[in-house]
């Protein structure tokens, strides 16, 4: 693929970024919602180069974060069976459980692997036939068709000795649920590009038509995020509000049929927990009854003492973009990016631990 | 929420395909996106090619960038 | 011969340990200080300042595009010792060898050592094995530590670093920390890219003979660039900043990050120089290091500042300041 040159991409920063302080006038507030954002955000100093009245916060995309710890505690559970295999992301190593991480119980003797892609655990489930092989299946309508896909592999394999531990999220109605309150502080969406390059641009279209909130389906380099953001304070000035699309190279407005087929040859809608927001309806994804037989908590039943969430914690509110992580008690003292309590801690990239490590850090010039 | 990288297809068989992305290659499946050819451009994540790269798109995204950074101006 | 193992025995300090010296490094170390053959090296050096070092290697695999784990324990201290402003002159070895290693990997390993001890001038003087019990250790462990003298009217240390120098990479990032992994995750490298693991004390000699103001040398190894800079911005209390466009990545490198979402500029690199330099000096010492093979793609990647104190930043391509903090732990493959 082409690469742009380094300066037409200053060039062009250098234009979004004025135009965007010349367009807002009044202070907006606009969320990334995908944790690849958050990312790229950070990586490319943009927050650093935005004016002062544009605010980004990180939305609920970031599988990690949202992941609530009774998931780490049920995969801590089964990393502690007799020949069991966990396979993972590296991102859920050190996510934090009730008592524990994974990357501990790995220290303490637990047989955990990390893969790049979940195909490889059918091989490990091949080469060790006496143990079973579970993988830890988080992540959006992105990864969940990965995991369906790998689901059918291991099914046309004949592998017995592969299971998941599913925890799939689906974005729309998290966000539904973050605005149907009425008090979500957000004047636009950056929506996530990967994600939509599966369920094509559709199922946001809510955001305009009902909450009147303009959103920009959005790719991943520096200058597509800039270029959405000057669309979106363009569009917050005028009144405007409609969900477009600047990633048409790789978002078509179907989608990828094909792959939502399979997703939803194995997977079904099902309530879901999402750690800091709660129980969000239909905003996760089961297996479905033919597909139980890879599902590891039905092959080995686990009873996990239910160990509720920290109480004081105010990820939700930070999320809803209520509050700034200044304003939660735990923040800096209970909860830390080394001993993370809330989901916005979690990932390095989280609001949380990104206030904690960076703060209004700007560099001094 | 999920890193992607874009990539060239090599060569495919029914289910794998090698794919190159800036000279290094990987074997990925094909298996959600099944019609691809030796030399479509594709998004891989988590070793599955996800979606095809539309060059055409790509192109025009490209030339307005150019054109940005030569007028200092977005086209109408 | 063939398909020899390492036994328990190999380690026992009786026949078997003493065969192992005498067949393998003996014959390959050969200098009359290890020829003595006594429990510790007996040296002669006239020095006033000596620099003394030790590193210990666990690598996996053990043979890597580039390298194996033999090269990579002498560079590893040849160029500990160099960075201190050194001219390294001896190294122990010890082996720490899994019962059941096969002895040729050994021997190649071995062969390496003394391949990369030669060209960087140092000589193994002595040296220890010892067997561990099948599944205690994985293959082979190795220890290097190593003596040098330190060059005059040298002075390298955090104290002299301020601000306005300038800041020298000698070459591209990453491509070992890539090459080591590249295999464990299913991917192919092309052929150009391998390990840059190398004795750099003869091109440190080359820097500091021709600029002798040099105020700090290191090694961007574990951890990385990043890492290592943010030691020397606390060190030093002064500010850091790099410019993204001026640090040497190779794309395949690029690549490889991409894929698995890691940052560059925390990958190891085995072969690597940064050094601190005021910037009068800069684009002479740029010059000779563009004049050693392992300095070709030198560049000056950023400079000191009295400001930001304890931090480094980098300028990213599009302008803004992105915060570079250190390693807190190995990165990971992740998803997002």
């Amino acid at each position: 693929m082409a690469v742009y040159p380094n300066d037409h991409i200053q060039k062009a920063a250098a234009f979004f970024t004025k135009e965007i302080d010349r367009l807002s006038k009044r202070p907006v507030r606009l969320m990334e919602v995908c944790g690849t954002h958050t990312v790229a955000i950070f990586k490319a100093g943009i927050r650093n180069l935005l004016p002062e009245q544009v605010e980004l916060v990180s939305g609920p995309g970031c599988p990690v974060c949202v992941t609530p710890s009774s998931y780490l505690d049920t995969a801590i559970a089964y990393s502690r069976q007799k020949g069991v295999i966990i396979t993972t992301f590296g991102d859920m190593l050190r996510v934090p459980g009730a008592k524990s991480t994974l990357s501990e119980q790995r220290a303490a003797g637990a047989d955990i692997r990390i893969v790049y892609s979940p195909l490889e655990c059918i091989d490990i489930a091949k080469n060790n036939p006496m143990k079973k092989v579970v993988f830890l299946a988080v992540g959006f309508e992105t990864t969940a068709p990965v995991a369906a896909a790998t689901i059918i592999a291991a099914e046309n394999a004949s592998v017995k000795n592969f299971f998941v531990l599913s925890a799939h999220k689906r974005v729309p109605p998290a966000l539904k649920m973050l605005l149907a309150n009425g008090d979500v502080n957000v004047d636009g969406f950056l929506l996530p590009g990967h994600v939509c390059a599966i369920t094509g641009e559709s199922p946001y279209h809510f955001l305009a038509e009902q909450y009147h909130i303009p959103a920009v389906v959005t790719g991943f380099s520096a200058i597509d995020i800039l270029q959405a953001i000057y669309t979106l304070v363009k569009q917050i000035e005028t009144g405007e509000a409609l969900v477009g699309n600047q990633y048409k190279q790789v978002v078509k407005p179907e989608g990828n049929p094909h792959a939502s087929r399979i997703l939803d040859q194995v997977y079904g809608k099902a309530d879901a927990v999402w750690r800091g927001l709660g129980k969000i309806a239909n905003s996760g994804l089961e297996l479905r009854s033919n597909y139980t037989s890879f599902d590891i908590t039905n092959d080995m039943p686990i009873d996990v003492p239910n160990q509720p969430e920290h109480s004081a914690c105010r990820c939700g509110e930070v999320l809803r973009g209520k509050i700034t992580p200044r304003e939660c008690l735990l923040f800096g003292k209970t909860c830390t990016p080394e001993q993370p309590v809330g989901a916005c801690m979690v990932s390095v990239e989280g609001t949380c631990a990104a206030w904690h490590r960076y703060g209004t850090w700007r560099w001094q010039g | 929420m999920c890193l992607a990288v874009p990539a060239q297809i090599i060569s495919r068989d029914e289910m794998l395909a090698l794919v190159d992305m800036d000279g290094i290659q990987r074997s990925v499946s094909v298996m959600l996106l099944p019609d691809v050819k030796q030399g479509d451009f594709v998004l891989v994540h988590a070793g599955f090619a996800m979606q095809l790269i539309d060059e055409k798109e790509a192109e025009f995204t490209m030339g307005l960038l150019k054109e940005l950074a030569e007028h200092g101006s977005l086209p109408e | 011969m063939k398909d020899e193992r390492i036994q328990m025995g190999h380690g026992s300090g009786g026949k078997l340990s003493h065969d192992l010296i005498a067949d393998i490094m003996l014959p390959a170390f050969k200098n009359p200080i290890l020829a003595e053959m006594h429990d510790g090296a007996k040296l002669q050096i006239q020095a006033a300042k000596l620099a003394f070092t030790t590193d210990s290697f666990i690598v996996k695999p053990v043979f890597f595009p580039g390298g194996d784990i033999g090269k990579l324990s002498v560079c590893g201290t040849v160029n500990d010792l160099a960075m201190t402003g050194a001219v390294p002159l001896y190294l122990s070895v010890a082996f720490i060898l899994e019962e059941g290693f096969p002895v040729q990997d050994l021997k190649t390993i071995v062969q390496s050592i003394q391949t990369a001890a030669a060209e960087a001038g140092v000589f193994i003087v002595t040296g220890d094995t010892k067997v561990a019990e099948r599944g205690a250790v994985d293959g082979i462990y190795i220890n290097t530590a190593g003596i040098g003298k330190i060059m005059d009217d040298v002075d390298i240390t955090p104290a002299r670093v301020h601000a306005g120098q300038d800041i020298i990479l000698s070459g591209h990032i990453g491509d070992h920390a890539v090459s080591v992994m590249a295999e464990r995750h299913g991917i192919t490298l092309p052929q150009a890219i391998t390990s840059d693991c190398a004795p750099l004390n003869g091109l440190v000699k080359e820097m500091l003979l021709a600029v002798p103001q040099i105020s700090i040398l290191r090694d961007p190894t574990r951890g990385g660039v990043a890492t290592i800079l943010n030691e020397i911005a606390s060190q030093a209390k002064v500010g850091i900043l790099l410019k993204e466009t001026a640090i040497p990545i190779r794309p395949e490198v690029a690549a490889v990050c991409d894929m698995l979402g890691f940052d560059p500029l925390y990958l190891a690199n085995e072969g690597k120089i940064l050094a601190f330099v005021d910037s009068a000096y800069s684009e002479q010492l740029v010059g000779v290091m563009h004049q050693h093979q392992y300095g070709r793609d030198a560049r000056i990647i950023g400079s000191v500042t009295a400001n930001n104190r304890g931090s480094v930043g980098l300028r990213t391509t599009i302008g803004g300041v992105r915060l570079l903090d250190m390693l807190a732990s190995d990165q990971l493959p992740r998803i997002c």
